[in-house]
């Protein structure tokens, strides 16, 4: 039976490919899925687009690329991507140039048209609420404060590139999962109504799609996760399909990490809410028939996803600017670490209220003690603390707010409780993002998706 | 006996939006039975009573021998305009593995840890 056999690729902006060459060079893979873009990153790629109209696509992969298509292309590993972030046509064009450059032959591939945000009152128009997907709200709350909107594409456009003979696949907002998908089906031939095999084929891509989570990294545990052998050196996950839909999760020889039962049941239900209906725009996954066999060394069968037909509506994820956050952080050691840090906080909220400044939310928060684990941290620790940190931050309309927030804090260094350090200069505001999920009907989004094959 | 979730079992926790999931996974068939009994709405939504606003839903997979666990309301609005140091709810299925539950000290990973 015909088998293909696809590894992981990043599993989000700023991620390593480093990884990625053992699946290469050792993994035996015939494609790498690479996801760059998570639910903020289209609005970092906003801003660089703004700067530049050339720009709004992941950066990071050119430099990656450039590492890799030496090492891929005598192998014929082909590469698909949502690197193309706003902008595919973009990063093909830099690709084009680099590897003319370096008289590098490839077939690049675009798919776009999932970028809605110029098309809002069209689909208003067209009897599309585009209301808030959880709370009902009303998109004209924020219209005026929005920066993108990109309907979440399937894993078509994605096998069209493909068969229209793509060498590397660069895509703007799709499902995570369709990078792997597209390339199954593709490779594999299976029908689009073919739910169960997709549905398989969605399982494994979202096994793929956050990269080293599923072959050791964050293994989330007490203690296990010191036993997972040489996480330096981690390989990503590979997965080999079968035209059956079978999969066998796997990773290069020699690679540090673990691909488990259990290092794999994490991966398969990360972010995902209902199991029994885990919604993507080419099918319908519930997870409560999967088998998952742990063969041992390294190797793990994925059997008996079941599919059902995909969604009429495609998901839209909006983002909309809300305000600037300004943070402050200002170290005390023992003794008396954490009663330093709250007479600290006292001192700034008093300054926050003596200068006015305009912020809706304060938050404070102890690191060393309970940043991470807020509420649920455990008191009994907080009087034996070495040394303990004061992190504050404020939510404001006023960006001048949040930097002259972030500016209260210096002074507590000679002024204020002693033995305070760690202060390294003042942070700046960072723009805060409402992210705003909402529905339309696929027959609005794609008779705009197209796809587009050039020679580099 | 009580016992924090730790001693038997993992978890990993990610957001979407303004939820929190969870996944918790038994380390054996005898331990999934006790979580499957022990780890309830209420208990879950009294243990994150001061992180998460809305309901919690648990949805148990036999076949995984896991929890799946979504905290709703529980993100200040999502992770890009929070102003949390763990924006992300990562460590949410670390605060879970502390919750205490009354299980048998006959479990496999107890009876092995004395």
């Amino acid at each position: 039976m015909k088998a293909v056999r696809i590894g992981a690729g990043l599993g989000f902006y700023g991620d390593s490919w480093r990884p990625v060459r053992a699946s290469i060079e050792r993994g035996g893979v015939q494609y790498v899925a690479s996801d760059h873009l998570s639910e903020l990153t289209l609005a970092i790629l906003q801003k660089d687009r703004q700067k530049d109209p050339s720009a709004g696509y992941a950066r990071d992969a050119l430099p990656m690329l450039l590492e890799l298509w030496p090492l891929a292309a005598p192998r014929g590993v082909k590469f698909v991507m949502n690197a193309g972030g706003l902008n595919p046509e973009g990063l093909r064009a830099a690709l084009a140039a680099a590897f003319r450059a370096k008289a590098w032959k490839a077939r690049i591939a675009t798919v776009s048209g999932d970028s809605v945000i110029e098309r809002l009152d069209e689909l208003r128009a067209a009897g599309e609420a585009l209301a808030h997907m959880d709370s009902g709200a009303d998109i004209e709350d924020v219209r005026e404060r929005l920066l993108f909107a990109n309907a979440y594409l399937g894993a078509q456009p994605i096998a069209e590139a493909l068969a229209r003979g793509a060498d590397i696949v660069l895509t703007g907002r799709v499902a995570d999962a369709a990078l792997s998908l597209g390339p199954l089906a593709h490779e594999l031939g299976w029908r689009w109504d073919d739910w169960d095999r997709l549905a398989q084929g969605l399982t494994v891509g979202h096994l793929l799609e956050c990269s080293g989570q599923a072959s050791g990294g964050n293994f989330g545990s007490a203690l296990e996760w010191a036993k997972i052998p040489d996480l330096l050196h981690l390989g990503y996950p590979i997965a080999e399909v079968s035209a059956d839909g079978a999969a066998l999760l796997t990773k290069a020889p020699g690679t540090g990490g673990r691909v488990s039962f259990d290092t794999l049941r994490q991966q398969l239900l990360y972010e995902v809410h209902d199991p029994h209906a885990y919604v993507s725009p080419d099918v319908v996954l519930d997870m409560g028939t999967l088998r998952l066999e742990d063969l041992g060394d390294e190797r793990v069968r994925v059997t008996g996803a079941a599919g059902a037909p995909r969604p009429a509506k495609l998901k839209i994820v909006a983002g909309y600017h809300d305000g600037w956050m300004g943070t402050g952080m200002i170290g005390f050691s023992w003794p008396d670490a954490y009663r330093k840090c709250e007479a600290g906080a006292a001192i700034i909220r008093a300054l926050v209220a003596e200068h006015g400044l305009p912020v809706e939310d304060t938050r404070v928060e102890y690191v060393g003690y309970d940043s991470l684990l807020g509420a649920n941290a455990d008191p009994a620790c907080r009087e034996q603390l070495n040394e303990c940190f004061l992190r504050m931050t404020v939510r404001s309309r006023e960006k001048r707010a949040a930097e002259a927030f972030a500016r209260l804090f210096p002074w507590l260094g000679l002024s204020g409780p002693p033995y305070a350090g760690g202060f390294h200069g003042i942070e700046r505001a960072k723009e805060l993002l409402g992210v705003w999920p909402t529905l339309a009907a696929r027959e609005q989004i794609e008779p705009h998706v197209s796809v587009s094959v050039e020679d580099a | 006996m009580r016992v924090p979730l730790w001693r038997i079992a993992h978890a990993r926790s990610g957001d979407k939006a303004d939820r929190a999931d969870i996944g918790l996974f038994a380390y054996d068939a005898a331990t999934y039975a006790v979580l499957k009994r022990e780890v309830t709405r209420e208990r879950v939504a009294a243990h994150f009573a001061a992180l998460a606003r809305g309901p919690v839903e648990i949805y148990p997979l036999d076949n995984l021998l896991a929890l799946k666990i979504v905290l709703d309301g529980a993100l200040e609005g999502g992770a890009a305009r929070s102003l949390r140091m763990d924006n992300l709810g990562k460590n949410v299925a670390a605060a879970l593995l502390r919750m205490e539950i009354e299980a048998p000290e006959t479990l496999p990973r107890l009876a092995a840890s004395g």
